[in-house]
């Protein structure tokens, strides 16, 4: 008896939440959809993306929404897995019908959302790093942030520039890491740049002293490089103190953020790394165009969440803010109206940089977005140009 | 009224239900869904064979799902064999490999086979993740298109990508379906159940115990290696996730929440794990939360699994 009731209990809960699910009435006129990694392995890209977006939304529809349209937000969270990413795909163009879709907070569960959008036509700005989501150009594909690829070039140029060509490369072995070790690869040559030792960490590794020794013992190392992300860039910049290299030590902008600084504490002092202005937003000269940009959203995100801003949230902040612009624009919902005027969009300020996008370029940044960071006393400063 | 037998009566259910569920379809997002839960439910229903039939456990099975599904990303591009095809290469695959790993270990009594398939599938699941010159690494690699909506398009027929996957996902599991409830009652499967009951008893009335349990792992394999390779060609895209060891607990908690001793069972563990977080998602940060307390009640309350269970309690119902 106890049983059946529980089971008829149950039984009910279920059917009344897919009724009410179904029931929902669509009241919002514009709608956006939204698939990003809350939780999980990838949360730290996809929870500041997630509070970004929410806190834009509302400050847009207490502002009157778009041309006198409310937006209506439809976000899910794909826990970074390519496979339920792809279900919240479909289900945002089949049953919620949005009229365009951020996110993909990683490259995997981007490309794995690309067909989906590609099919049914709708705008899609992806919030992942690696080169390859608009590298061919797709039809309906954009992105905000910088690619592996410019953060390379970015280090390349500031070795230059220090005269230092003989460099050895430390990379982990996630995504990022791997993504960004084949882009430092493949554009060496293009700046003169002589790979003299390439040597590989796994995620979780808790050591870095081995691979760092043997890089250590190169001959003729002038500078270090480690693509990475996460916990593993602390330990390699810890271990690289210990171990005394005397070089000096780049890390990439997977790393920017003051974790890192807290994690590898007194060893981060003198490491370079290419980060957006965002982390840098009051060291910036009044007479920057990108800083009204940077310290007003950092404000706007501190002020409504407590938390510390990051990068992330700032692509985010980009595509919302790119995507509003084109809906203007395009004067309609119509997805294909939309995708043409973020095609067109130009001049746009972002915290990434400004924005130029055209047919042939769906992320439309240059290197001038990047600044060349350097840690000193614990804290950012900015490597004059 | 001639009673079906319960063969029969799996099947037809089966079908009726693929046949039926789209009439309540509200949008061609459902088939999406329908699609997911009948190529999990393929997955299951080997689970089914090994866990229910011979009593082992797999804590690898997403391994062999990884074979499938990066055969079949990766033949066409390298060999030029069409993906359907490299569905049947990467099942050849599997049965060799789970072959290979079962044999020394299956002659051994006890949860031996848990250990070695849960090496086996990390195992798989670091290959798939740092050969990226071959897999394309953590970021995944997409998968040729099959070209049969295009097919179907010259005879103007119109199918999106899910209702396309729906309907051959349906057909795959009442391929499945009618393949395990045939070996289940065949002299292969009462030995199976034999030795699920009793080793020693299975040995006594001379059941060659270790290829028994071995038939049963290899076959179970190529269930989830062929539903490996569908949910690849499906997405058209797969990341190493596939063969992750969180994968491997998902089916298993499918096959075991379901009721393992059954072949409709495993189809309704697949069908409420795979549709359940859809559902949930509108409880936003409490969908795990629920997840976990209906996974729990079932345990505790149903610990035969939903269907056997449920079954029970009905013809207990009817006899009174």
């Amino acid at each position: 008896m106890r049983l059946t009731s529980i089971v008829k209990t149950a039984s009910l809960i279920m059917a009344t939440t897919a009724l009410g699910a179904m029931a929902l009435p669509a009241m919002a006129d514009i709608k956006i959809g939204s698939s990003l990694s809350q939780t999980g392995p990838a949360s730290f890209l996809g929870d500041p993306e997630a509070k970004t977006l929410t806190m834009l939304v509302d400050e847009l529809n207490a502002a009157g929404g778009i041309n006198g349209e409310k937006i209506e937000l439809v976000m899910y969270d794909d826990a970074a897995d390519a496979n339920k990413a792809r279900t919240f795909a479909t289900r945002m163009v089949e049953d919620d019908e949005v009229v365009a879709v951020i996110g993909g907070s990683t490259t995997g569960t981007t490309m794995a959302m690309i067909p989906v959008f590609e099919e049914a036509g709708i705008p899609f700005i992806s919030l992942a790093g690696a080169v390859v989501i608009i590298d061919p150009v797709k039809k309906w594909v954009f992105k905000t942030p910088h690619t592996d690829l410019m953060a390379c070039g970015k280090i390349y140029e500031d070795l230059k520039k220090r005269g230092l060509t003989k460099v050895g490369l430390i990379s982990g072995t996630g995504g990022f890491g791997q993504s960004m070790h084949e882009q430092c690869l493949s554009i060496a040559g293009d700046y003169g740049i002589d790979i003299v030792a390439d040597e590989t960490y796994g995620p979780k590794d808790a050591d870095m002293t081995p691979q760092l020794t043997k890089i250590g013992a190169t001959e003729g190392l002038q500078a270090v490089v480690n693509p990475g992300f996460g916990q593993g860039p602390a330990i390699v910049t810890r271990n690289f103190a210990q171990l005394n290299i005397g070089v000096p030590l780049y890390q990439s902008h997977g790393v920017a953020s003051k974790s890192f600084i807290d994690l590898a504490g007194e060893a981060a002092e003198g490491v370079r790394l290419p980060a957006s202005a965002l982390l840098v937003a009051d060291l910036l000269p009044d007479s920057d165009p990108q800083k009204a940009v940077v310290v007003g959203y950092r404000d706007a995100y501190e002020a409504a969440t407590g938390s510390d801003v990051s990068t992330f949230g700032g692509h985010a902040y980009d595509a919302f803010k790119i995507l509003v612009a084109a809906i203007e624009r395009a004067g309609s919902d119509d997805p294909a109206a939309i995708r043409d005027e973020i095609e067109k969009t130009s001049g746009f300020m972002g915290t990434a940089g400004v924005v130029n996008m055209s047919a042939t370029d769906h992320l439309g940044l240059d290197l001038t977005a990047f600044r060349m960071l350097e840690i000193r006393d614990g804290d950012w400063t900015i490597v004059a140009d | 009224m001639a009673r079906l037998s319960p063969r029969a009566a799996t099947l037809i259910a089966l079908a009726a239900i693929a046949l039926l569920a789209p009439l309540l379809f509200p949008s061609s997002f459902y088939y999406r869904i329908g699609a997911l839960i009948f190529i999990n439910g393929l997955s299951v229903i080997g689970l089914v064979i090994l866990v229910g039939f011979a009593g082992q456990v797999s804590l690898g099975h997403a391994g062999f799902a990884g074979i499938g599904a990066y055969t079949c990303a990766l033949a066409p591009v390298h060999v030029g064999l069409h993906p359907a095809l490299a569905m049947v290469l990467g099942a050849a695959i599997s049965a060799v490999v789970a072959w290979l790993v079962g044999r020394p270990i299956l002659r051994l009594s006890g949860h031996f086979l848990a250990v070695a398939t849960l090496g086996f599938g990390i195992l798989v699941y670091m290959v798939l993740n740092n050969e990226s010159w071959l897999t394309g690494g953590p970021d995944g690699i997409a998968v040729a298109d099959i070209g049969l909506r295009d097919l179907l398009r010259d005879y103007d027929i119109k199918v999106t990508a899910s209702q396309l996957w729906y309907w051959l996902g349906a057909a795959a599991l009442l391929v499945g379906a009618f393949l395990a409830l045939n070996l289940q009652n065949s002299p292969t499967g009462r030995a199976l159940r034999s030795l699920h009951d009793s080793e020693v008893a299975a040995r006594t009335i001379g059941i060659d115990v270790a290829r028994m349990k071995l038939t049963a792992f290899v076959v179970s394999a190529v269930y989830t290696s062929v539903a490996g390779s569908m949910l690849a060609m499906m997405n058209r895209f797969v990341t190493p996730d596939i063969a992750g060891f969180m994968h491997s607990v998902e089916l298993l908690t499918m096959t075991v929440l379901g009721g393992a001793g059954a072949v409709f069972g495993g189809f309704v563990g697949a069908s409420i794990l795979t549709a359940l977080p859809q559902l949930l998602t509108v409880f936003e940060e409490y969908e795990n939360l629920l997840l976990g307390v209906i996974m729990m009640l079932v345990m505790i309350f149903l610990r035969e699994g939903l269907v056997p269970s449920i079954a029970r309690r009905l013809r207990r119902g009817g006899s009174k």
